[in-house]
């Protein structure tokens, strides 16, 4: 049977934050998956803090991500706000029709 | 309250009053204040003037202390000698005469606050040259003379010509003025001062030294001579650097009499007298002074005789007094320099003024072939005028008549060969100088009436304001000769007088020419008066047949000797063909194509190719960012 340790945490934190990066600029269709892909960076994260405080034996690390969690769901729920702000003004939420941030 | 300081400064408040708060005042008050302070100024001159002669008054009032770096310590000074308070008598009295007569000649000029403001600079700037006790303050106010009689040459600045005139006078005087900076330069490097005292008493002792320049010796007095005299030249247009003086014509004729007559034209005889304890120990430099001074007298005299253009008559006059001026410097006798000084002030100031009565009568008409039959019309005019041709031409007992004789008579005694032969040319000049002068008043105000434009019996006396100053005027011409000429160049003089303010070598000599020598001029000006009216008046065929005889000599009189054809020949058209060169091959092809030019175009491309980057798609910023945050995150750990 396998030990299941730290790094085996550690690989998935990084393999979920990966995912989360490679999510924000492979997606070319829609800006929600933005909002999901870094929240799943925020995920990543918080596996990282969780797994050092078990490793650590601080609690300091679980009660940091309970915290990160609630400010997470507040930060999502702006996102999901302007996003439907957005479209309410311009009517498209597609990625590739965003591009006014130019000079 | 020493009367120095409202001497110098009265005129430079009146300018700063007329010129900054002209507009405020109106002209008329502008006009009032500027008069007044320059004649505040005149009357406290002669107070100055009065005690220099009966208290042997000197004084040397510093100011501040202008500039002190290392050796080189300059006073803004006002000193006090005969020499100077002779100056600051001819300056502030033609001066204050002059502001008062533009009252009346300037009337229909829309600009007359900014006119009385450079007149009364121009008088400040005089009077620092004037007081200066140091070469640099003598720059100073060279400088300040120079810029203001440009600023009034081209006071009518919509006139093409006269800011033609303007520049070339100002860059005439450049060339002066490069050499009269060199000869401070050497100054300052033998002597390590610029203050007159010290550099006088050092004098003798440097008269041996040489100075090796491109491995040529050269005598360092002689060269500080020459160079000082070449700025003299460009300021008292002198032959070859003459030619700005007669174009200087076209600014008012006001500041004709005041600047280009009475006062900044005679700062290059006041700087040659003032650094005699220089020149006394450069006979090279006395001969060349000497041989300019006659050239110049004697060619301006030749130009004068055929112009048509009355004030450019009374400028070669100018330049050819100006002449007798510089060889009686030359011959040493620097006191009758300064005499001549004295007297042609004012009656060279009340022929320009006199001119400019004319001019304003016919209506701003300067050619004196469209005059004409008018003394009846002008009376005051037409006598004042005679008053300072007289006096010109040294008709017995008028103020010229001391000087310019005196001129000649010491230049005879001189003794050797330059002398006599200055003596001639002297006489020579002095003859043409009584058949020109008659010529412009004949041409002027007898025969017949010629102006087309004009009716005559339009013509009017010109106002009061206007002939008061040149009866003033006439009044000095008739009696400065003979009221100063015990004072100025008796026999006592140099002891009595001038003291320190001149040196002579040498005590001139006190014998007096032979009683033939001295009959010969006033009797040839006398004979020219009734030779002029019958080849100008009585007989023009005369004139008409000389003149279509020597056609080549009256073309080459008519063109100035050539000299601006020449100039334009010589330095003008080079120097115009080497800057347009520069301009089309230099300035453009490469410097504007490499610098400025090559510069934009270049940021505008790369900026073309930059914005690319920015496309506005958030999911490219993002790569770009996690990019730049793994490099740094890369360097960091590296590190």
């Amino acid at each position: 049977m396998l030990d299941i340790g730290l790094g085996h945490y550690l690989t998935l934190g990084a393999i979920i934050f990966t995912i989360g990066i490679i999510g924000i600029f492979l997606n070319r269709k829609n800006i929600i998956v933005i909002l999901m892909s870094i929240e799943l960076i925020l995920l990543a994260v918080n596996i990282n803090l969780v797994s050092f405080s078990i490793y650590l034996n601080d609690i300091t690390g679980q009660i940091f991500t309970l915290f990160i969690l609630t400010v997470a769901a507040a930060e999502a729920a702006i996102g999901l706000a302007i996003i439907v702000i957005y479209y309410r003004n311009s009517g498209t939420i597609r990625v590739q029709e965003i591009n006014k941030l130019k000079g | 309250m020493d009367f120095e300081y409202l001497i110098i400064f009265l005129p430079l408040l009146g300018s700063i009053i007329s010129g900054f708060f002209g507009n405020i005042l109106g002209s008329r008050n502008s006009e009032i204040i500027t008069s007044l302070f320059v004649s505040i100024s005149a009357i406290f001159s002669f107070l100055i003037f009065y005690k220099v002669l009966n208290e042997n008054y000197t004084n040397n009032l510093i100011i501040f202390s202008w500039i002190n770096s290392g050796t080189l310590n300059v006073n803004w000074s006002i000193n006090i000698d005969a020499l100077s308070a002779v100056m600051l008598i001819v300056v502030t009295l033609v001066s204050s005469l002059v502001h008062v007569y533009s009252i009346g000649y300037m009337s229909n000029d829309p600009h007359k606050q900014r006119f009385m403001a450079y007149l009364s600079l121009f008088t400040f700037s005089m009077l620092m040259l004037v007081t200066s006790d140091n070469f640099l303050q003598l720059f100073f106010g060279w400088e300040g003379v120079g810029l203001c009689s440009y600023f009034l040459i081209g006071f009518w600045f919509k006139k093409e010509t006269a800011n033609a005139a303007a520049i070339k006078a100002f860059v005439v005087n450049r060339v002066g003025d490069f050499g009269f900076a060199l000869g401070i330069f050497l100054i300052f490097y033998l002597f390590g001062t610029v203050n007159y005292t010290e550099v006088f008493e050092l004098i003798p002792s440097f008269s041996e030294k040489d100075l090796s320049f491109l491995g040529i010796n050269f005598n360092a007095i002689n060269l500080i001579c020459i160079l000082l005299f070449i700025g003299a030249m460009g300021k008292s247009a002198q032959i070859f650097l003459h030619t700005w003086l007669p174009d200087a014509m076209e600014g008012p004729t006001p500041v004709s009499a005041l600047i280009h007559a009475a006062t900044m034209v005679t700062a290059g005889v006041f700087l040659v007298v003032r650094c005699s304890p220089i020149y006394e120990y450069s006979p090279l430099a006395l001969n060349i002074i000497t041989l300019v001074g006659l050239s110049t007298a004697f060619f301006a005299a030749t130009i004068a005789l055929v112009q048509n253009d009355i004030k450019k008559i009374i400028a070669y006059s100018t330049c050819s007094q100006l002449g007798y001026m510089f060889f009686a410097a030359g011959v040493g006798a620097y006191n009758v320099a300064m005499f001549h000084l004295f007297t042609h002030a004012f009656f060279k100031a009340l022929l320009f003024l006199g001119s400019g009565s004319v001019i304003h009568s016919f209506k701003d008409e300067q050619n004196i072939n469209s005059m004409g039959g008018v003394w009846r019309k002008l009376p005051y005019t037409w006598l004042l005028m005679i008053i300072g041709t007289l006096a010109l031409t040294g008709f017995p007992f008028l103020s010229g008549f001391y000087s310019k004789d005196a001129i000649i008579e010491f230049a005879y005694l001189r003794g050797n060969s330059m002398g006599y032969f200055a003596a001639m040319i002297g006489i020579i000049t002095a003859f043409l100088t009584a058949i020109y002068s008659w010529r412009l008043i004949f041409k002027t105000f007898h025969g017949s009436y010629n102006n087309k434009n004009l009716s005559i019996s339009n013509m009017h006396e010109s106002p009061m304001v206007m002939i008061i100053p040149l009866i003033i005027l006439a009044i000095g011409s008739i009696f400065s000769g003979f009221l100063f000429k015990d004072l100025f160049i008796g026999a006592e003089s140099a002891v009595n007088f001038w003291k320190n303010s001149i040196m002579f070598l040498e005590p001139l000599s006190n014998d007096h020419p032979p009683i033939w020598f001295i009959y010969l001029t006033p009797i040839l000006v006398i004979i020219s008066i009734p030779t002029a009216y019958y080849l100008f008046i009585k007989n023009k065929n005369i004139t008409n047949d000389i003149v279509n005889g020597n056609l080549p000599l009256y073309n080459f009189l008519k063109n100035k000797w050539y000299f601006d054809e020449l100039y334009d020949y010589l330095f003008v058209n080079p120097s115009k063909k080497i800057g347009l060169f520069f301009w089309k091959k230099i300035d453009l092809r490469f410097i504007d194509r490499f610098g400025p030019d090559g510069i934009s175009n270049l940021i505008k491309k790369v900026s073309i190719f930059a914005v690319k980057f920015q496309n506005g798609f958030i999911y490219h910023y993002a790569f770009v960012m996690l990019l730049g945050f793994s490099a740094l995150l890369t360097f960091l750990i590296i590190k």
